[in-house]
């Protein structure tokens, strides 16, 4: 057993939620979930938690998770610029915005600001198309964004 | 046809209505009044009531909804699922989350007439990860519904027929909108599609019976209920009665999401409800109804109707609905490149004509765009195109082949363009 456990809330949570599946098997998702909103991601340590929860070898847990892409496997910012790079944001803007991510934070996507504040992902369609261009700043949409209101965005970034 | 006449508030009549999403808004506003009807009908005589008003699924297929509810073999002591697909992933479509966001007791009324229908007590509803606020939204709305007894031990107080509604959120896998690949994912699993059943059939979820059905589907049955059938089939089409909510993205005035009846002409929506190009742009080409559909070029779109059967007809197909408009000024083989990185992305894996198919074609693209293409490159990319189609587990790589093949042949010289750039 290593070091991560779920806080006493997510342990509540978890065992609320694992009453509504037939099965614990439903957990895996539910069960990273709670992983990743107490530590921001899902660590080895982490997989081999829930892994005993759910009665399945840590193999499972990890081949799992690393076919949802949404489960950050190494620590990322405290803020998480998902820019959507997808066909209606490209035709808006998409690329015009990643530029300028480049120019004032110097990071491209997969990469995390040296301070540790942001990280950048590029991502595929948010369902957010009607909106074009635009990001998910830690999962809150923001839409119809041009550089002058992702400049806002991230400034208000503390 | 006019706007007037193309719009009908069917599933979005509420969306205007300040504080829609709250039980307290809603209630006041006609939601739960099919319920006391639902239940004053056996659910047999509500699954012929939705196949007599022709309802299809709005996630993309376009299959009938009740024929659907009858494969679900007779009621028996084994536990029944009603399955809701939230996953929305398909690029172009984002109109389930107008139902998360501004009427989600509408979503729940809807599994409540639906659940009772096909004999489940336990309704999953599958949202995709990234609508994280969508997500609190719907489940705000559940918790209301709990505590004023409308689910739970029974219904509205009164009807004595438990009902339990579990949101499952999604890790961001396109593939897990696939409604066997969704219930892999519920079931703690890769998102793999399963194999299909040599006849029709309904879903498994741990080997129990179960159905699947779009968002948007589930919300259409209280008004059938409650209004009757006849309600739904006075609008659209013969083949495709009833309404659905299409999308429209890209540099349109108004872009957004508009409930139409089926059949409405393309062009019409575009200029008369998007509002016409913006900036003086003109109109190039049209993905009808997602990423998946073979693209439509401008002169197509000028005899494209809203309905199944005529996107059929045109050699495309309806989707979702979710119509992305395209410039001219922006080059196809841009296009192209964009959707395969998509594709490629997003294939599950499993069948390798697909996971190898779309990286090959992602790469031919990226070398076309370098300037390094060539003739034998466009063969290359449709013996691909053919590999991928009808050869998988899923439909996903004939889609890839359907928008990859319209695209290379409707705008050939394009792609040739580049060659010597």
């Amino acid at each position: 057993m290593g070091k991560f456990k779920y806080t006493p809330e997510n342990e509540e949570k978890f065992q609320i939620t694992a009453k509504k599946y037939p099965k614990i098997d439903s957990m895996m998702l539910p069960a990273l979930w709670l992983v990743q909103e107490q530590e921001g991601w899902v660590s080895p340590d982490a997989m081999i938690y829930v892994a005993e929860k759910l009665g399945k070898s840590p193999i499972q847990v990890y081949e799992f998770a690393t076919f949802y892409t949404m489960f950050n496997l190494k620590p990322i910012g405290t803020y998480h610029i998902e820019l959507c790079k997808t066909l209606s944001c490209m035709i808006m803007g998409a690329p015009e915005l990643k530029k300028f991510i480049k120019e004032t934070l110097g990071i491209e996507p997969g990469q995390t600001t040296p301070d540790g504040k942001f990280h950048l992902s590029e991502v595929e369609c948010q369902g957010a198309c009607g909106g074009a261009p635009m990001i998910a700043l830690n999962h809150q949409y923001h839409e119809n964004l041009t550089v002058e209101k992702l400049d806002k965005i991230i400034k208000e970034c503390k | 046809m006019g706007a007037n006449e193309m719009i009908v508030k069917i599933v979005s009549k509420n969306f205007d209505i300040p504080n829609s999403h709250k039980l307290e808004v809603a209630l006041k506003h006609g939601r739960y009044e099919s319920i006391d009807k639902a239940f004053s009908m056996t659910p047999n005589e509500i699954t012929e009531e939705v196949c007599k008003s022709g309802l299809r699924g709005k996630g993309g297929g376009g299959a009938h909804c009740g024929p659907k509810w009858k494969l679900m073999p007779p009621v028996d002591e084994r536990p029944r699922y009603l399955i809701v697909n939230g996953d929305e992933s398909e690029p172009g479509t984002f109109k389930d989350r107008q139902i998360f966001q501004y009427d989600p007791h509408l979503l729940i009324e809807g599994i409540i007439c639906s659940s009772y229908a096909i004999g489940a007590h336990d309704a999953y509803i599958y949202i995709r990860g990234e609508y994280k606020w969508f997500i609190d939204r719907l489940n705000v709305a559940i918790d209301e519904a709990y505590a004023a007894g409308i689910i739970g031990p029974k219904v509205m107080n009164k009807y004595d027929y438990r009902i339990d509604i579990t949101v499952h959120r999604g890790g961001g896998a396109y593939i897990c909108g696939e409604k066997s690949a969704l219930i892999e994912s519920v079931e703690g699993k890769r998102g793999h599609p399963r194999l299909k059943p040599h006849g029709k059939e309904c879903e498994w979820f741990y080997d129990m019976p179960a159905t699947v059905n779009n968002v948007e589907t589930i919300s259409s049955v209280p008004n059938i209920v409650l209004n009757g059938y006849e309600s739904y089939t006075k609008y659209g089409t013969e083949k495709a009665p009833g309404t659905m909510l299409f999308a429209m993205s890209g540099p349109v005035k108004n872009p957004g999401v508009y409930e139409l009846q089926y059949g409405c002409k393309m062009i019409d929506v575009i200029n008369e409800i998007g509002g016409g190009m913006k900036d003086g742009l003109k109109l190039k080409a049209v993905i009808p109804g997602g990423a998946s559909c073979p693209i439509l070029t401008a002169q197509e779109v000028e005899n494209a109707y809203l309905d199944y059967e005529s996107m059929w007809d045109i050699g495309s197909t309806l989707g979702t609905g979710g119509m992305m408009i395209i410039p001219e000024g922006v080059s196809m083989v841009d296009v192209a490149k964009n959707l395969i990185e998509f594709y490629h992305h997003e294939s599950c894996g499993q069948c390798t004509p697909c996971r190898e198919g779309t990286g090959w074609i992602d790469k031919i693209l990226k070398k076309i765009l370098e300037g390094n293409g060539s003739q034998e490159d466009l063969t290359t990319i449709l013996d691909v195109c053919e590999t991928m189609n009808g050869k998988t587990v899923c439909v996903f790589a004939p889609a890839v082949k359907d928008i990859i093949k319209s695209i290379v042949e409707k705008y050939k010289d394009e792609f040739i363009a580049e060659f010597n750039k």
